[in-house]
This record gives structure tokens, sequence and C-alpha cells, in this order.
């Protein structure tokens, strides 16, 4: 199978490796997928008071075009409100990357990640609203 | 000998490059000067002449497995073997019965073979082998049934090597009087075939795992007692009426060329890739989480099939770039289902996914198995840093217990 040169280099050279503190309230974690059926992604969004993601991480277990979807997704991410992260569609990263239709899976598997992190980090919010009231 | 080849082809069991003997015997069967004729001409010397160089291959394949050469079906490769042995005799015996037993860990040729077989009215019932890849005997002696007429076991699996003990199975055949097809596409040169002893009716091979040329292969038909099927390919009556079509005079004389060599080579040859393949374990195996399909005793020396948990199969050999290895792991095929072979093991779907399989041959140095080593190591180690599921077991969290939400 040949890969586009953007999924190789995103391979080759993942931006954005590693894990924040789950716990902290400005960290939304979002895990997808399931070991049994070949990939699964965590993806971590650290976010300011004002809604701005500042910082994103991910780990990836699956096939190349997997982690070069989640490693392209933190760049995405980063600067962007919650709204406009949510807005990130998975043909965004099939385009980018260039991605055969065999792997459209791991673009929608992207986008659920960030799905995931954002209703992680809106929860934390708003159970802390809650005690706060 | 001591050289590193890179890219490093550790995929034997996917096919072998044609030793240069067996290309060299070819390519004195195809032009002018050569010896190009058609071995069923009758009438004349080009005729007679590729009939022996014919007959001279036919009685090295029959040699190899202990046949007469007259049991020798032609066929292009092993799945038309595959195909002429268990349509032929499914079809021939229809009247005696309708049930076939094979094994879930059989090549897709086997299986298709006999889905088609079932569409046909036919009854299948595919064995579960043991966590090792072997089967029970028991297991199949219990499977039998008034209306078996056939059973087709392979002796080597190709995915993880292991050895099946066609002597017992064949034991049990011949005394319930039901006829034994073997796959043993990946058996020549590497394990010892006794058609004879081991009690077998009929046999498939092909030419290129063995060093030989891609589009040949042969069916060995047993004789005494007599085993007959029906033929599949219809026309001019060669090969007994069994497999019609013009002899291919130099793929032929390739194979028989190949499984020359593989008789007399082979026992010097499995000793030295079989220190190769341990020299390879011996490199990998004190990484944690590291597990061999398959049994490591009853299997051919040069096969290792792997499993790295927590690393995906398809992203390990991306890594791999510089080594030809295939992989388990279901992102290698168009299907999104991880190998059935490791399933049917009992092994889970995240070792099927994690699986490579690593196999030697006769051009394997040293060298390239140590690069292997380096290599293999490289990328576990790099996937497993970017696996969010080594840091999970990393921190004592048990992943069977984790909600996943399946995809």
């Amino acid at each position: 199978m040949a890969y586009s040169d953007k999924v190789i280099d995103h391979y080759e050279n993942p931006r954005n490796v590693g894990k924040l503190d789950a716990d902290s309230e400005n960290v939304g974690t979002g895990m997808v997928g399931a070991p049994a059926c070949g990939d699964v992604m965590r993806l971590q969004i650290q976010v300011d008071d004002n809604g701005v993601i500042e910082d994103a991480k991910f780990k990836t277990y699956g096939c190349g075009s997997a982690i070069a979807s989640s490693s392209l997704v933190t760049e995405m991410v980063k600067g962007k409100t919650l709204d406009e992260a949510a807005a990130i569609k998975n043909m965004e990263i099939v385009e980018e990357l260039a991605l055969p239709p065999v792997k459209i899976h791991c673009s929608v598997l992207a986008e659920d990640a960030i799905a995931a992190a954002i209703e992680d980090i809106k929860a934390k919010r708003e159970k802390k609203a809650e005690s706060a009231a | 000998m001591g050289k590193l080849n890179i890219p490093v082809y550790l995929d034997y069991s996917a096919t072998t490059p044609v030793d240069e003997r067996v290309a060299k015997a070819m390519m004195e069967c195809l032009t002018l000067q050569g010896n190009f004729g058609n071995p069923a001409s009758r009438s004349h010397v080009f005729g007679w002449k590729a009939e022996d160089a014919v007959t001279e291959a036919r009685a090295n394949v029959a040699n190899l497995i202990g046949a007469n050469p007259k049991e020798i079906i032609w066929t292009s490769g092993a799945t038309e073997s595959d195909n002429l042995a268990i349509k032929g005799a499914a079809h021939f015996n229809a009247r005696k019965g309708k049930h076939i037993i094979t094994l879930k860990t059989e090549h897709k040729a086997v299986l298709d073979t006999c889905r088609q077989l079932e569409s046909e009215g036919f009854e299948v019932t595919y064995l579960d082998p043991e966590d090792n890849g072997l089967v029970d005997i028991t297991k199949l002696a219990d499977a039998i049934r008034e209306d078996t007429t056939l059973v087709s076991i392979m002796h080597v699996n190709n995915e993880i090597g292991v050895i099946q003990d066609i002597g017992a199975i064949g034991a049990l055949t011949r005394s319930k009087k039901i006829l034994l097809h073997v796959d043993a596409a990946q058996s020549p040169g590497k394990v010892a075939i006794d058609v004879d002893a081991m009690n077998i009716d009929l046999l498939s091979l092909c030419a290129h795992k063995v060093y030989g040329p891609k589009g040949i292969g042969a069916l060995y038909v047993r004789r005494k007692p007599r085993v007959r099927i029906e033929a599949q390919i219809h026309g001019g009556g060669h090969e007994r009426g069994m497999r019609s079509g013009t002899l291919a005079t130099h793929q032929i004389v390739g194979m028989g060329e190949s499984f020359r060599i593989a008789h007399e080579e082979m026992e010097a040859e499995n000793a030295r890739i079989e220190k190769l393949r341990d020299r390879l374990y011996d490199g990998l195996k004190d990484m944690e989480e590291v597990y061999v399909n398959g049994d490591l005793e009853q299997r051919i020396p040069g096969n290792l099939n792997i499993s790295f948990n927590f690393v995906e199969g398809e992203s390990l050999m991306m890594s791999l770039k510089d080594i030809a290895v295939s992989s388990g792991s279901a992102c290698t095929s168009d299907s999104l289902e991880p190998s059935y072979v490791l399933r049917a093991l009992g092994r889970n779907d995240e070792l099927a996914h994690s699986s490579l399989r690593f196999t030697l041959g006769r051009f394997t140095t040293e060298e390239e198995v140590d690069f292997t080593i380096k290599e293999v190591r490289k990328a576990v180690e790099k996937l497993r840093d970017l696996s969010p599921l080594w840091d999970m077991f990393k921190d004592g969290v048990d992943l069977d217990t984790v909600q996943w939400a399946a995809h």
C-alpha cells in the first residue's frame, strides 16, 4: 500500500505526542476506538479560560493513517475555540492527508476524538459551575 | 553468504526468488535453440525431447514425496490443485456422501472451495485447531460421520508454520475409508513428505515456495488404492484426463529442478535456517509483551510469527520499510478483519492485530537477521511510545476491563 507523503511525514515526525494531566480541570480527554478494531486514539486538549485550545497532545495505537490523522488533528485544533474545533469535519483530514477510501475510518475516528475531548472538558466545566453555584 | 541486502526479504512463505540453477534449466526450454516443443507432439523429435524433460521433472517431484511419477498431475499451482482435489473428490463421491471435514486455519484456496461446495448442497465441518495451531485427532475422529467422504487438512500452515501430524490423521482416515487431501504448498524442502507412510490420497504442491517459478503446481493422486476425481478443466485429455491443457515445459522443468534441489539440500538448509530463525527469536524474546503464535516445536525452521502487544501490525511494517515481512493485521488486506488464522488459535483481536510473520529462507544471512532485530526493536519502542494502550499497560490498567466504544 502506498502512503501519501503527508501521511509518511506525520508518521515519521508525529506532532504533539504525549500526555496531559487528565485530572486537570483545564484538560479534556477523548479516547475513542477499540484495541480489537485495531485502533485507539487518545486526544487531549488544554483549554484556557476563554475557551481557546492552547495545547493538544495525542497518543494513538493504529495504522500509519490513524497515527497521521491524530497528529494532524492536534495541529488543527490548537488556537481554535471549542466551537471552531467542534466544526472540524473528517473530510478535511481526508483531503489534507490524501487518505484512500479504505482509510477514511481513521479520519472519522479523529473527528470522534475531538468531539469526545470537547465533551469531556465541557462536562468538567459544567460540574465546576454547578458546584460553585 | 554474509551479505546485508537492503531491503531485507523475510517473506519466503509468500514466495521465493527462483534459484539460479532453476532459472537456467527453465531458460533452456524456451527458444528455437532450446527445448521448446510440445510434450504432447508424438510425431517428431521436438515433442519427444520435451516429453523427456517433463518425465524427468515428474520423477523429481514424485521422488520428494515418495510417490510414483504416474501419480503426479501438473496444474497451475496449489490453488488449482486444491480446487481439483476437493471439488473433484467431492463430486465423484457425491453418491456416497456429501460431508467434508476441514480446518479453520486452512488456506483460502481450501476454505473458499469448501464454501463453494456448501452452496452446491455439500456439508462442511470446519474444525477448530488447538491454541498451538495443531489438530486434536480425537476431535477430528468425533467429527467423522457416515456420509463423510473427504478430509482436507494442510501440512504446514502458511501463517504460523506449524506442522500437522499428517501420519496420525492419515491412519485415521484410511481406517475409516475416507479420502485424505493435504495442502502441502508450504512443505517441500522444509519437512519430509511420504505419501505412503502418511496414507495421503491427494496432495497439493506448488513450485514458487521452493525456489521454483510461479504458475506451476501439481496434484498427487493416489493410484493404489485408486483415487478417482472428476476433472475440473476439460479438453485434450492431458494428465490422464484429470487436467487438460498443453503442458508448460519450462514451468514444469523449473518445478522439477527446484524439487530436485530441495530434496538434495533439505537437511543442511533446514539446519542453517533454523539457526537463523532462533537467532532472530533470541534477539526479540527479551522484550516485554512479546508472544509467539503457534507451536514452537512442531514448526518449520524458517517461520517466526510473533505478536508485539500494544503495537499495531501495519504501522509496525510501515516503520520497517527496509524489511519485507507480512502482518496478520487487518489493514494489510482489503478486509478490515485481522488474521483469521490467529483468531482461530484463540488469540484475541489485539494480539492478532499486533502480529508480524517473519519467514526466512535459502538466501537469508546472519547480517540480515541482526539488522532486522535492531530495526524491529527500534520500531516497537517508537510505536509503544506513541501507544495509549502501552501507557495504560504501564499504569497497571487491565485493558480487558475498559469499556471500549467499538466502531
